[in-house]
């Protein structure tokens, strides 16, 4: 065994690098996710049956396929005939559209969550759609939603490695190359420990939300 | 394109691996789910505390970071693995934390009354799990154990990073070889989703047994387990025909 503490300290500029661009990928991951998953649970909701099968069959199918694969789809297949992204790009949107899938199921459980009678009294009330959705619904659902919604923000952290397999420099990828540099592994440990220092306090975090919130 | 010859000496042995490997890290996380959920319901708060610190680490740590590590980092500390056992234990060792939680949570949902009843009837304490609370917990922790199944079935996808041979590493093979990426990656995800799909299947099956052996016992039958259930079920589908309306 060796363990070599100038090998921490020459890895720990890329190290904040590699968080930092980790971070990036989680903040506007988690955005895309949140977003596209309420736009698949009000789809899913539809009373057109052309809106509703399509959105459940392609989070079905998204769901339930591994998100190393779409990586590679997006990343090696997508430029074929679509738009060619760069790597943290490409894992940025696969991380958001994988994840919306689960977020989806889970504001739809929110949704429906939320008592017959508030979708009664807001019809009694002659709300409009678009209004008993904003001011009753919704309000009422995301409250609910929030410490699920959180577990996979901390569920996305740990996937966010996997874009480093198609060359984005997140805190995984930045510690490969380094130790193909160096032949050196103390900056995988680095990272390892890494984190369970970010996902501990974060699931805390949740933990003391959902007590909150929850009740 | 691919060639069958291709198809034969990579993909195939590929799905094969894909299968070897979730079937070996489902059994090495179902012992670790069973081992640590037990052990976190411990009457030793050491055992506890020692169980709820296995639990935090490997939730908190990324299965792929940890794969790495075990095929990277942990040779230097002497131990050398195959890849295949490197992969294996980083999807058991992640993947039965969670399950550990599934086990805790539907063990601890047994009534307090059915325990105390077999202390009444001075069971033993590994009795009164075997026969009493494990019997009643088995089919509460059926459908969450489906839904980490085929998270693990998506996980066994990162082992080809670390080499070995399953179906997304003869995928990458292939774009190597032959530039050629849309029809092979477009097989593995529907591939991935038709095994998930037999997996969703066959724990439906095992979910339907589970629920038959203990609605056979007499007293159970309806009265604690069916009636909330179906209370649920309807208050659920009131709000939906009423979100129609709305």
């Amino acid at each position: 065994m060796s363990w070599d503490w100038n090998v921490v300290d020459d890895f720990m500029p890329r190290f904040w690098d590699g968080v930092l661009v980790t971070l990036q990928a989680l903040a506007i991951g988690t955005l895309i996710a949140f977003a596209l998953g309420l736009v698949w649970a009000l789809a899913q909701r539809s009373a057109q049956a052309w809106v509703r099968w399509p959105v459940v069959a392609v989070t079905e199918f998204i769901r339930n396929t591994p998100l190393l694969v779409q990586l590679f789809f997006l990343f090696y297949v997508v430029p074929n005939f679509g738009p060619s992204m760069s790597p943290l790009t490409t894992g940025i949107v696969g991380l958001g559209l994988h994840y919306s899938t689960y977020t989806a199921e889970v504001y739809r459980a929110g949704i429906d969550g939320v008592p017959a009678g508030q979708w009664e009294a807001a019809t009694a009330l002659s709300l409009s759609k678009g209004r008993t959705w904003r001011a009753v619904i919704l309000p009422q659902a995301i409250r609910r939603v929030v410490p699920p919604l959180g577990n996979y923000v901390v569920a996305m952290l740990k996937d966010s490695p996997m874009i480093a397999t198609i060359g984005a420099f997140d805190m995984l990828g930045e510690a490969q190359a380094f130790s193909n540099e160096t032949f050196t592994t103390e900056a995988l440990t680095v990272v390892g420990v890494a984190f369970i220092v970010i996902a501990y306090p974060a699931s805390l975090l949740i933990r003391a939300l959902e007590r909150r919130l929850v009740r | 394109m691919m060639t069958s010859e291709f198809f034969t000496t990579w993909f195939l042995p590929g799905v094969w691996v894909t299968v070897q490997v979730t079937v070996l890290s489902a059994a090495l996380g179902a012992a670790i789910s069973f081992g640590i959920g037990l052990a976190r319901g411990s009457q030793f708060w050491i055992v506890r505390f020692l169980a709820g610190t296995y639990f935090e680490v490997f939730r908190g740590m990324s299965a792929l970071v940890l794969m790495f590590w075990m095929f990277f980092a942990l040779p230097l500390f002497g131990w050398q693995l195959v890849p295949l056992w490197a992969g294996v234990s980083a999807l058991g060792l992640t993947y039965g934390a969670y399950g550990s939680e599934i086990v805790r949570g539907s063990l601890a949902a047994v009534t307090p009354a059915q325990k105390e009843a077999g202390i009444a009837l001075n069971f033993t304490r590994l009795q009164r799990l075997r026969l009493i609370e494990l019997p009643q917990a088995w089919p509460e922790m059926v459908p969450p154990f489906n839904n980490l199944l085929i998270e693990l079935l998506k996980g066994t996808a990162l082992v080809s990073v670390i080499t070995v041979a399953d179906m997304t590493f003869a995928g990458n093979l292939l774009r190597l070889g032959t530039n050629e990426t849309t029809p092979v990656y477009t097989l593995l995800l529907v591939l991935y989703f038709v095994l998930a799909f037999v997996i969703t299947r066959g724990m439906r099956l095992l979910e339907r047994r589970a629920k038959a052996g203990i609605g056979q016992l007499p007293a159970k039958n309806g009265r604690t387990t069916r009636k909330p259930g179906a209370r649920g079920e309807s208050l659920q589908a009131g709000s939906q025909s009423a979100g129609g309306m709305g």
